[in-house]
């Protein structure tokens, strides 16, 4: 497991800016985070995302220096910063509840952490406006933070933690405090400001939209180590084992043994499926051994006429109809009882002049042979 | 919810008020009774409130409570608020528990035990190193202050708790050091904790007699000793007078706050609202 995380850091293209070294963190008896080995690049967006509970906070809260590393080794930018006190770090933070100090105005706030390096109030006042024009809150200046609305807020905290110039910004749940409307719409214009400022940027959520918008490359994190990293689409389209692939989208997963191992193709006995699923690549691993295939809703098929039976192939009864607008997701209910989804768009059915099935019909559910993704773990 | 009250509820309500208050109406009333029985109306007079302020033990008494008061609720607030920040902030040390236990131990402890306890103390510490010299106003100080920085403690560390603590975090994140996070962010956040404790303890303070009793001295009588001496010997006017004006200080001060309070709050909701409006009309 390890080895693959390794690999895929290795991979990255130019030197890691910063370099989490085998990172371990206990409390009393629980392992919060597992060894975990993460290089980041300069000015890359990356977003840690796991459920809570995953250690992606703690992570974050020893980049930050408010814990210490019970084990290994963060470097940034050349310089062992594991034993930093978090004063001393050239790091900062936007919390997730904002933290804006409540008896400050916005401009004292954003001028907190500048005020600390002791730097002369000429050059404070200046970088003070260039914060506020570059999250568009100058006319805001005087005002103390609970005359602000959540979005405004966020934008104030996101000025003060860049104000000092950091070598990393980390951003905890940024946009969570925000309602999902909002949310949707700050997402970009965070990505916008962060891109501007030209800034090496961690963050963390348990919001896979959140990540997928916003990050560059993502690292799933479970039960504190973390299991696959790469790009959004890396992720979502090769996921190297279960977890990531329940965690990111929704997915069908058949389990089974190795059937037939052929160089070019290998087929899964699947018994909840009632047919073999073909696959048209080879795997490494020995026939017989026990695997995991998942398909995304997306990917498959929804017929309404009989399909010859075959591999790919299963037979089963409309269970349940999410109606979403421009596309509805199919619970098929087969035989064995096993449910799959299949996401249909709603222009499918009338452009080519089928009557969209209803609640008991019968349907057939099938998939391309290179649609499946064969997983060990 | 019923909004009417029903005719039993508001006869309860209203024996309930009148339980509470016609003790202190009948005592301000009493104030201005021309006789010197103070159960026998004999017409409206302001002599005793003339005798109140011509009567030097009284006047000096008040001083003495007053001084006795500010010094102690100063003491404590100063005492209580590291005391409530310690139990509030600081992770489990050996002796943690030890610590919070015998910080509200004070708030618990019958007087007479705390009172006694201190006066031996302090007659042996006398003994031994000749200070104290004598019982009076520092001794006084001490005790109230033991009593009230347990009550200062529990107020502070009760709105610590409330306080996101992600906003230390954050200052230190932006270069500060624990100290002065402390006084800059910390300080000012709980200040409003501070400030009811000093008036706790000012209160507290002001009407104690019994550790009072134990800890004060031939020079140092205060105003609940006084008082409590006069009624011994028979009810005076004159304390009707003293208990008059108290009554007319106190709820001026609490009219007052409750104004300034009220008004704060209001200001903050205008505010708030005027916030809401705009960022919806932008959005």
């Amino acid at each position: 497991m390890v080895e693959t995380v390794k690999q895929a850091a290795a991979s990255a293209q130019g030197a890691p800016y910063l370099r989490i070294a085998n990172v371990v963190k206990k409390f009393g008896d629980t392992t919060a985070v597992d060894g975990v080995d993460l290089d980041i690049r300069k000015n890359e967006i990356f977003a840690l995302l796991g459920s809570s509970g995953c250690g992606k906070s703690t992570l974050l809260r020893m980049l930050a220096g408010m814990e210490r590393p019970t084990s290994g080794k963060i470097i940034l930018d050349g310089e062992d910063i594991t034993a930093l006190a978090p004063y001393d770090r050239p790091i900062n933070m936007m919390f997730q509840s904002y933290a804006l100090f409540p008896h400050m105005s916005v401009a004292d706030n954003i001028a907190f952490g500048l005020k600390q390096d002791k730097m002369p109030k000429g050059e404070i006042d200046a970088r003070v406006a260039e914060m506020l024009d570059l999250v568009q809150m100058r006319k805001y200046a005087n005002r103390k933070p609970f005359q602000l609305s959540g979005g405004q807020q966020q934008r104030v905290a996101l000025a003060r933690s860049l104000a000092k110039r950091p070598k990393l910004l980390l951003l905890d749940e940024p946009l969570g405090a925000l309602d999902k409307k909002l949310r949707q719409q700050t997402q970009l214009e965070l990505v916008n400001t962060l891109e501007q400022v030209g800034v090496t940027c961690i963050m963390v959520t348990h919001d896979q939209e959140e990540a997928m918008t916003m990050a560059t490359r993502i690292g799933i994190m479970s039960e504190g180590q973390l299991l696959q990293l790469g790009s959004p689409a890396e992720i979502y389209d090769y996921p190297n084992c279960r977890f990531t692939a329940e965690f990111i989208g929704d997915t069908n997963m058949f389990s089974g043994p190795v059937v037939v191992d052929e160089p070019d193709s290998v087929e899964i006995d699947s018994p909840e499926l009632g047919s073999r699923i073909h696959i048209d690549h080879g795997i490494t691993g020995p026939k017989g051994m026990q695997v995991w295939a998942s398909i995304r809703p997306e990917d498959v098929h929804l017929d309404v006429v009989p399909q010859p039976a075959g591999p790919n192939v299963a037979r089963g009864e409309v269970h349940d109809i999410a109606y979403l607008g421009s596309f509805s997701v199919y619970h098929v209910k087969l035989a064995s009882g096993k449910v799959v989804k299949s996401m249909v768009a709603a222009n499918h059915w009338y452009e080519n002049s089928i009557t969209p099935p209803t609640w008991g019909d019968t349907v057939y559910v099938s998939w391309r042979p290179d649609m499946p993704v064969v997983l060990t773990r | 919810m019923h909004n009417k009250l029903s005719p039993f509820l508001k006869g309860v309500l209203v024996v309930g008020f009148l339980f509470l208050y016609i003790p202190i109406v009948s005592l301000i009333v009493y104030s201005f009774n021309e006789s010197k029985l103070v159960t026998v109306w004999g017409g409206f007079s302001t002599k005793w409130y003339v005798s109140l302020f011509n009567n030097e033990q009284i006047m000096s008494a008040v001083k003495l409570s007053i001084q006795i008061a500010l010094a102690s609720a100063l003491a404590a607030v100063a005492l209580g608020t590291i005391a409530g920040f310690v139990l509030a902030r600081f992770k489990r040390f050996p002796g943690s528990t030890l610590f919070a236990g015998m910080m509200t131990a004070p708030m618990v402890m019958p007087e007479v035990i705390t009172g006694l306890s201190m006066l031996l103390l302090f007659i042996s510490l006398q003994q031994l190193i000749g200070v104290p010299s004598e019982r009076g106003f520092i001794t006084i100080w001490i005790g109230h202050t033991t009593l009230c920085m347990a009550y200062v403690a529990v107020v502070v560390r009760s709105r610590l708790l409330e306080i996101d603590q992600s906003l230390e975090d954050a200052a230190m994140d932006l270069g500060a050091r624990p100290l002065k996070i402390f006084f800059v962010i910390t300080l000012p956040l709980v200040s409003q904790a501070i400030a009811s404790g000093f008036l706790l303890s000012m209160t507290l303070s002001l009407d104690d007699l019994v550790t009072t009793a134990f800890l004060s001295g031939p020079g140092s009588t205060t105003l609940p000793q006084v008082i409590f001496s006069k009624v011994r010997l028979g009810l005076n006017p004159e304390i009707n007078a003293l208990a008059s004006i108290t009554v007319l200080v106190v709820g001026v001060v609490v009219l007052l706050a409750n104004y300034l309070m009220l008004n704060a709050q209001r200001n903050r909701d205008k505010a708030i609202a005027a916030a809401m409006r705009e960022s919806g009309a932008h959005s």
